[in-house]
């Protein structure tokens, strides 16, 4: 079962993931987007880790909530609405329990990508985050290593992909060639999962 | 009329200035309309280009007097946040709408027909209708 700990734990290390690849994600960004995304992702999730140490939510539900309110304020671009709700709605979706499993997680986080879906109206094949994530859910009820794999390789398979989606969308044709970034941040978020399942090897 | 409530209009843009040029431009072509309240709500808290939910959560709440708050957004990030901010949270004020409608002209009809004493139901529709304009 997975606890507040658990999800703070997953919180923490997405934190340090996003800094640690905050460069290459904005790098990414800079060939087919507006080259914020790395910077912008990182100001949201220093701002997730400050207020989890602060605050100290209770429940695995209340965690994300906080976490995707936090998003949706200091982003500042595209990606803090999208993330912020998708972990707003996941929140939302695992209630008040003090423990989840990984099936409710996994269909928590299939109603927070539907959020994100409704949100930015995107499909699989649109090359967004959808493009990770829906992959990622999936395949989550088979572990955290299933879904970071099926994570990692739906962010790789948006590369021949035209984008549909948001201001790469302009770019039609020159989209194509370039690891969305979005999704790449995405597949960081379902990586950080099997992380903070193992802290002991986990810290990112 | 002046004891009248107005619907509220909020103009969010990625730049500070385009949504304060948007909202002054608005409330000229209407005739200064006073008793209109209108809040720009552009860029980043920093002042550079973006969105900011607290800038928008706060322009909402200085334009409403109780007759709903008209949002116009420009693109992209400026869609999303208002749009996640009306699903999710508890932010804007009740009675708050995102209004699809072209964001320059779409003031301007908002703000003229909210200068009438219109709801706000009339209100988004002329902003709406702005979409049908077609310049060639």
């Amino acid at each position: 079962m997975l606890d507040a700990d658990f999800f703070r734990r997953w919180m923490a290390v997405t934190a340090a993931s996003v800094d640690r690849e905050a460069e290459q994600l904005t790098e990414l960004d800079s060939a087919i987007g507006d080259a914020d995304h790395g910077s912008n992702l990182q100001r949201g999730f220093r701002a997730v880790a400050a207020a989890l140490e602060k605050e100290e939510p209770a429940t695995p539900g209340a965690v994300l909530t906080l976490a995707g309110r936090q998003l949706i304020s200091t982003v500042g671009g595209a990606s803090g609405p999208l993330y912020g709700t998708l972990l707003r709605r996941t929140g939302k979706a695992l209630g008040e329990a003090a423990e989840v499993s990984v099936a409710q997680l996994a269909a928590a986080l299939g109603s927070g990508v539907e959020g994100v879906k409704q949100l930015g109206g995107a499909v699989v094949g649109d090359k967004t985050m959808i493009d990770a994530l829906e992959p990622a859910v999936a395949a989550l009820e088979g572990g955290f290593a299933a879904a970071r794999a099926a994570a990692e390789q739906g962010a790789e398979a948006t590369t021949p992909l035209q984008a549909r989606k948001g201001r790469a969308s302009y770019l039609g044709e020159r989209s194509i060639g370039h690891q969305d970034p979005g999704a790449t941040s995405s597949a960081l978020l379902i990586a950080a999962l099997e992380a903070a399942a193992s802290p002991a090897e986990g810290r990112a | 009329m002046s004891d009248e409530k107005r619907v509220g209009i909020v103009l969010v843009s990625h730049s500070a200035e385009v949504a304060a040029s948007v909202a002054q431009l608005a409330k000229g072509l209407a005739g200064g309309a006073p008793e209109v309240p209108v809040a720009p709500a552009g860029g980043t808290e920093d002042g550079g280009l973006g969105t900011s939910a607290e800038l928008i959560a706060a322009a909402a709440a200085s334009v409403d007097r109780g007759a709903g708050v008209a949002v116009l957004s420009d693109l992209g990030s400026a869609v999303l946040t208002v749009k996640a901010l009306l699903a999710e949270g508890d932010e804007l004020p009740d009675g708050a709408r995102l209004v699809d409608a072209p964001f320059v002209e779409g003031a301007v009809a908002a703000v003229v027909t909210a200068a009438t004493g219109a709801d706000l139901d009339a209100v988004e529709a002329a902003a709406t209708e702005a979409y049908t304009y077609r310049k060639a």
